[in-house]
């Protein structure tokens, strides 16, 4: 069988003026136009969005779930990057 | 080695009793990604032959405002046909693979489908009753341990309540005028409360494989108990339009707070399960006659794209 399937697509829908985008799912389409259009079909038929965004999904990379704990845990024991470390004063106003 | 591999099923496990979602890049256990792939594929086949039965009468609503809200629904059943795909394409199975599994009858889809539209009632009935027991079955599914198939199924559901309230409309429109029209409601009644009954699947006890889906929360109740809640939702919904529902042995149970209702035809349910229900060829012909006849398109616009692709990489 020669190559039948359209590639993959993700989709990206911002979903008012001022919010980012944000993945909502994918599709297949033979190229950018179609995606966009199918998008606008398949994700927004209920006002969901007013711009959206594809990316072909082999051009996705992403972090690998083995790697997580080595990735992510040093951000775990560092406290003090969160405001709510820091013990303000009563009397202090404004901060 | 299989130390290791028991204690990756452990682990996995233990992420699923703490409701933590599976992702697809995640291990998972062969069992768990076959029986997803299946039971959303399946889903998916549903959705899309789902169309059939509907699109059946979109040149024959009787309104343009009837029209145009059926003609949304059969889109809206593309759109979960679409969403339920993509899930699945996520646990590594292909779209091609999928269709080709539909078209050749290896894989399942709703046997409700198999049963004809005969009646414009029957549009009502099917949004109201189908839908119905299709929303208990999918609500519980939008809290499921595989990530994008939980994500599929809260776009579902969302869109899914429009699809009964509209049925139930027609409903209420019909047993509200002429006789006539009222007993077009309670023939189509009739006709589909059995087959939507058997849409929750065999009997807990005929059931083999609810034990390891439960504990994998990939169904999240037992086929009687979505049953038992089904009837117990609708017969209130039947009085209220004044229609009855085909069961003589339906009764209100005191002790048990719901309904007891007589046994499905379970004869019947294998028979169409296996392919000789009333609509099953003309299903399977529309939608092998549609991908086909669709070829030609799917070529043609990959051709269009590596033509513009190259064009582009040349200038």
């Amino acid at each position: 069988m020669t190559q039948s399937e359209w590639p993959l697509w993700e989709v990206f829908i911002r979903s008012k003026q001022g919010l980012d985008h944000k993945h909502v799912g994918s599709l297949h389409a033979a190229d950018a136009t179609m995606a966009i259009q199918n998008a606008r079909d398949v994700y927004t038929r209920r006002l969901e969005g007013i711009s959206i965004w594809v990316v072909e999904s082999k051009h996705v990379h992403a972090s690998n779930p083995d790697d997580a704990e080595a990735f992510f845990d040093p951000a775990n024991d560092k406290v003090y990057r969160h405001p709510t470390f820091y013990d303000v004063p009563a009397s202090i106003k404004h901060m | 080695m299989e130390t290791v591999e028991i204690n990756l099923e452990e682990q996995f496990q233990a992420r699923i009793d703490a409701d933590i979602s599976i992702e697809p890049k995640d291990w998972m256990p062969d069992a768990y990604r076959k029986t997803l792939i299946r039971q959303i594929s399946q889903h998916a086949h549903s959705e899309l032959v789902g169309m059939l039965p509907e699109g059946n009468w979109i040149t024959r609503a009787p309104s343009l405002k009837r029209k145009s809200i059926l003609l949304s629904k059969v889109q809206d059943e593309a759109g979960h046909g679409l969403y339920l795909y993509s899930a699945a394409e996520t646990l590594g199975t292909t779209r091609d693979q999928m269709l080709a599994d539909l078209h050749s009858g290896k894989a399942k889809y709703s046997s409700i489908f198999n049963y004809p539209t005969l009646s414009w009632a029957d549009m009502g009935t099917v949004g109201w009753l189908v839908d119905g027991a299709a929303i208990l079955n999918q609500v519980p599914l939008c809290r499921t341990s595989y990530g994008p198939y939980a994500r599929a199924m809260v776009r579902v559901c969302k869109e899914e309540s429009f699809h009964q309230r509209q049925g139930f409309e027609i409903m209420q429109t019909l047993c509200e005028g002429t006789p006539v029209q009222k007993e077009m409601a309670q023939e189509a009644l009739n006709r589909w409360w059995w087959p939507t009954l058997m849409m929750f699947g065999p009997k807990d006890a005929d059931s083999p494989n609810t034990a390891q889906s439960m504990n994998w929360r990939i169904k999240r109740f037992t086929n009687d108990e979505l049953r038992q809640k089904f009837v117990d939702m609708m017969v209130p919904q039947a009085e209220f339009l004044g229609l009855t529902v085909p069961d003589p042995a339906l009764k209100w149970n005191e002790t048990k707070q719901g309904y007891d209702f007589g046994d499905v035809n379970w004869e019947e349910f294998w028979n169409v399960v296996k392919g000789n229900g009333m609509c099953n060829k003309d299903r399977l012909g529309a939608r092998v006659k549609a991908h086909e006849e669709g070829a030609w398109v799917r070529e043609a616009a990959l051709a269009h794209a590596k033509k513009r692709a190259e064009r582009a990489e040349a200038a």
